[in-house]
């Protein structure tokens, strides 16, 4: 291993560059890969986070920054275990969230591990996320940038990756981002943000659901509370909990997504005061420590990437199973989604919600 | 940040010699002419040309008039069979292309888009587990219909040398156009149009450490060519366009010097060559030859090695300080297992790890030594990468 060499994950995008002219600045030896991702329609190159203009923009980043730049193939790993992943999610009436699981297998296991073959010492990402080492053990903190914080997504990562990871811009904000890009000179600097579900090329999700599983799009009845059938909807898959748009049923009062039941494939929904939720089970958790906390335990928790956190505690049931008690109800605990526990500025973790 | 870099990937270029450098300088500035140009500026040009043109032919033992200036070995192979094509055609009704699975895309793109789009008819040659032709099955499948056969001489991939001479003589006995693609070849075998029975063959100056940009197309005597570009009617029609002066004084000058020290090199390439080959198969688990044992280019390694991604392997030996070459890899991560070690009958498993060495002449014993040392490591590294499966 080269303690000074480190692989940075680039995308094309202002903050994967930016980290990378960052680590050049501070004078170790850097590499440029991106990963070649699969893309939904066939079409070689449409997967919206690497296309031919994306590996175009990094490689003239990395031409800039003088430094060598590779594209590995990441395209079966990554049909394996986050599309399919995401299908399967649907097939089951979920809501997944495949960043995270890309996180886990793609960027910091596929190319983590790429970067263990060239020697590297670490590998960055433009997470904006920071860490904190005390020599043993690793944390994972809050970007100061509260708003572009993307630890959430960065809660499936464990003790060894973080040992060799770096996020150079977690502590900028994005405007400071996009100066220090200008500042470097790089081409990239006002490139559009990159986007979530990459794979599904320029189809809508819903599309992709339809073409890739169509078993998911069953139709079903609309159902409130009671049981009282308001309608017919064409898949739980165009849906999520808290959604209210598109549910097609005429109503005085709005009407929200409780809950998806697939196993009759009905879609229960109601005024939004039935929405909110205390209590949930979380599965496959993972700490980032590499050890349960006591429990119970006080935590912050974020039932989604963007959603706001709300004090709870977290009370363990078995091995990677636990039971999510927040102070106040909050509208969208949805199931497939990922609850995120935080202390402070500090990720604990997280597991998938399952109600 | 590298300290020591190794380059041997001169199967996809070659530097260029300080000799022929200092052979084109006068022609970007000094010699500046237009050799069409009536005046002493251009007959200067002209006599520049001319006198690169003959250089060239003393090489290929040919006549002046048989070379055509090209701007590379792609526009070579196009000029050939899109020329020998449509030429055959008008005054035959010739209207089938015969080539190999294992030509350079050049060649293959080229007749595959002739019989998509221009309504020929597209027919293969079998080859061996080498990559070779066999003179019998070229026997069999040519047919009067033939308007030409493209048989490339040196394999850029593996390294496999077919036999032209042969394949020449059955074309010609049958009256049908033969067009070898010898870009690959041109720095490391005799290129000499009459004993290879060709009527067509190609060269790139690059490849033989001559400039990008600038190729030839030997044109034997009498063929009929359909010309690819029109204009002012330069060399004879066929390929209109102002001459690029210092790029043919530069291809000219580099195949002089090539054919020089061709002998003494080859020698040398080949004692290099067996040292990478007995070293690779050994010091790595699982990797293979590709391409013919012996009759292959003296300058070239080819292998396949299974369970690895061809392109984390580049890069790994890349960031090494060595620079390889590899018939899957591409520059946007995408692996195609190539097609020509599809056509050889290696499975993906072994086809999306394939590795070129191709050594030149500053390449010494110490490099492909130290090359050596490293790749086991290297490769035990990536493939355990490209091996982990969740």
């Amino acid at each position: 291993m080269n303690p000074r060499r480190v692989v940075v994950a680039m995308s094309g995008g202002v903050d994967s560059s930016v980290a990378a002219a960052l680590l050049v600045e501070q004078g170790y030896e850097v590499i440029g890969l991106m990963l070649r991702l699969w893309a939904g329609d066939g079409r070689s190159g449409s997967n919206r986070c690497c296309s031919p203009q994306d590996i175009a923009e990094a490689r003239n980043v990395a031409t800039t920054l003088g430094i060598p730049f590779y594209v590995i193939d990441a395209q079966a790993e990554f049909k394996q275990t986050v599309v399919d992943f995401f299908l399967r999610g649907y097939a089951q009436g979920l809501t997944p969230n495949p960043c995270l699981e890309c996180n886990r297998h793609i960027r910091w296991g596929h190319l983590y591990r790429h970067a263990m073959a060239l020697e590297a010492a670490f590998l960055a990402t433009g997470h904006y996320a920071r860490l904190e080492s005390n020599g043993r053990a690793t944390r994972l903190l809050r970007a100061a940038d509260r708003a572009k914080d993307q630890s959430y997504v960065l809660s499936v990562l464990g003790q060894e990756q973080l040992a060799h990871a770096l996020f150079p811009i977690g502590d900028y904000s994005k405007p400071e981002v996009r100066r220090l890009a200008a500042r470097f000179s790089l081409s990239v600097a006002d490139r559009p943000e990159s986007q979530d579900l990459c794979f599904v090329g320029d189809l809508d999700y819903r599309a992709f659901v339809r073409l890739h599983e169509p078993g998911s799009l069953t139709p079903g009845a609309i159902l409130d509370r009671q049981g009282e059938r308001l309608g017919m909807h064409e898949g739980l898959a165009n849906y999520t909990i808290g959604q209210r748009k598109g549910i097609g049923v005429p109503s005085p009062i709005a009407l929200y997504v409780l809950e998806k039941v697939p196993e009759t494939h009905s879609l229960i929904v109601g005024p939004r005061e039935m929405l909110g939720r205390r209590r949930f089970e979380a599965g496959g958790v993972h700490w980032v420590s590499g050890q349960a906390p006591g429990s119970p335990c006080r935590v912050a928790v974020r039932v989604r990437y963007k959603a706001r956190e709300v004090p709870g505690v977290v009370n363990a049931l078995s091995e990677g199973r636990v039971e999510v008690e927040l102070e106040e109800a909050v509208p969208d605990v949805t199931p497939g989604q990922a609850a995120v526990f935080y202390d402070g500025d500090v990720c604990l973790g997280g597991g998938l919600i399952q109600l | 940040m590298i300290e020591r870099r190794i380059y041997l990937d001169h199967a996809a270029t070659t530097p260029l010699d300080e000799r022929v450098l200092t052979a084109m300088v006068p022609y970007f500035n000094e010699k500046f002419g237009n050799p069409s140009s009536v005046h002493s500026w251009g007959q200067e040009a002209e006599g520049a040309v001319e006198g690169a043109r003959r250089r060239v032919a003393e090489v290929l033992g040919c006549y002046s008039q048989e070379i055509v200036f090209t701007s590379g070995g792609s526009e070579s192979d196009n000029l050939a069979l899109r020329g020998a094509a449509f030429a055959e055609r008008e005054s035959r009704r010739a209207n089938r292309i015969l080539t190999t699975p294992v030509e350079h895309p050049a060649v293959l793109n080229t007749a595959e888009d002739l019989a998509s789009r221009f309504g020929f008819h597209l027919d293969l040659l079998p080859v061996d587990h080498n990559g070779r032709v066999n003179p019998g099955d070229l026997v069999e499948r040519i047919t009067p219909e033939t308007a030409v056969v493209s048989v490339i001489y040196g394999n850029n991939e593996i390294g496999t040398i077919n036999p032209i001479r042969e394949l020449g003589a059955i074309c010609r006995e049958r009256g049908v156009l033969f067009h070898t693609d010898a870009v690959q070849s041109a720095s490391q075998l005799l290129i000499l149009a009459d004993s290879l029975n060709v009527d067509l063959m190609s060269i790139g100056a690059h490849k033989f450490y001559g400039p990008k940009g600038i190729g030839a197309l030997y044109v034997r005597n009498g063929t009929r060519l359909a010309g690819s570009q029109t204009g002012g009617g330069q060399e004879r029609g066929l390929r209109a366009g102002t001459h690029n002066v210092p790029l043919i004084v530069g291809l000219a000058e580099a195949l002089r010097i090539t054919h020089e020290e061709r002998a003494s090199l080859a020698a040398r390439f080949r004692l290099l060559r067996e040292r990478i080959v007995a070293g690779v198969l050994e010091g790595v688990p699982d990797s293979k030859l590709t391409g013919h044992p012996r009759e292959r280019l003296p300058n070239h390694a080819s292998f396949v090695i299974r369970g690895v991604d061809a392109n984390a392997l580049l890069a790994a030996l890349d960031i090494a300080g060595f620079a390889c070459s590899s018939g899957s890899a591409c520059k946007t991560g995408d692996p195609e297992p190539s097609a020509v070690l599809t056509a050889l009958g290696f499975s993906d498993e072994w086809s999306l790890g394939s590795l070129r060495v191709t050594v030149g002449r500053a390449t010494t014993p110490e490099n492909i030594e130290a090359f050596l040392e490293a790749l086991p490591a290297i490769v035990r590294r990536v493939r355990a990468a490209s091996l982990a499966r969740p």
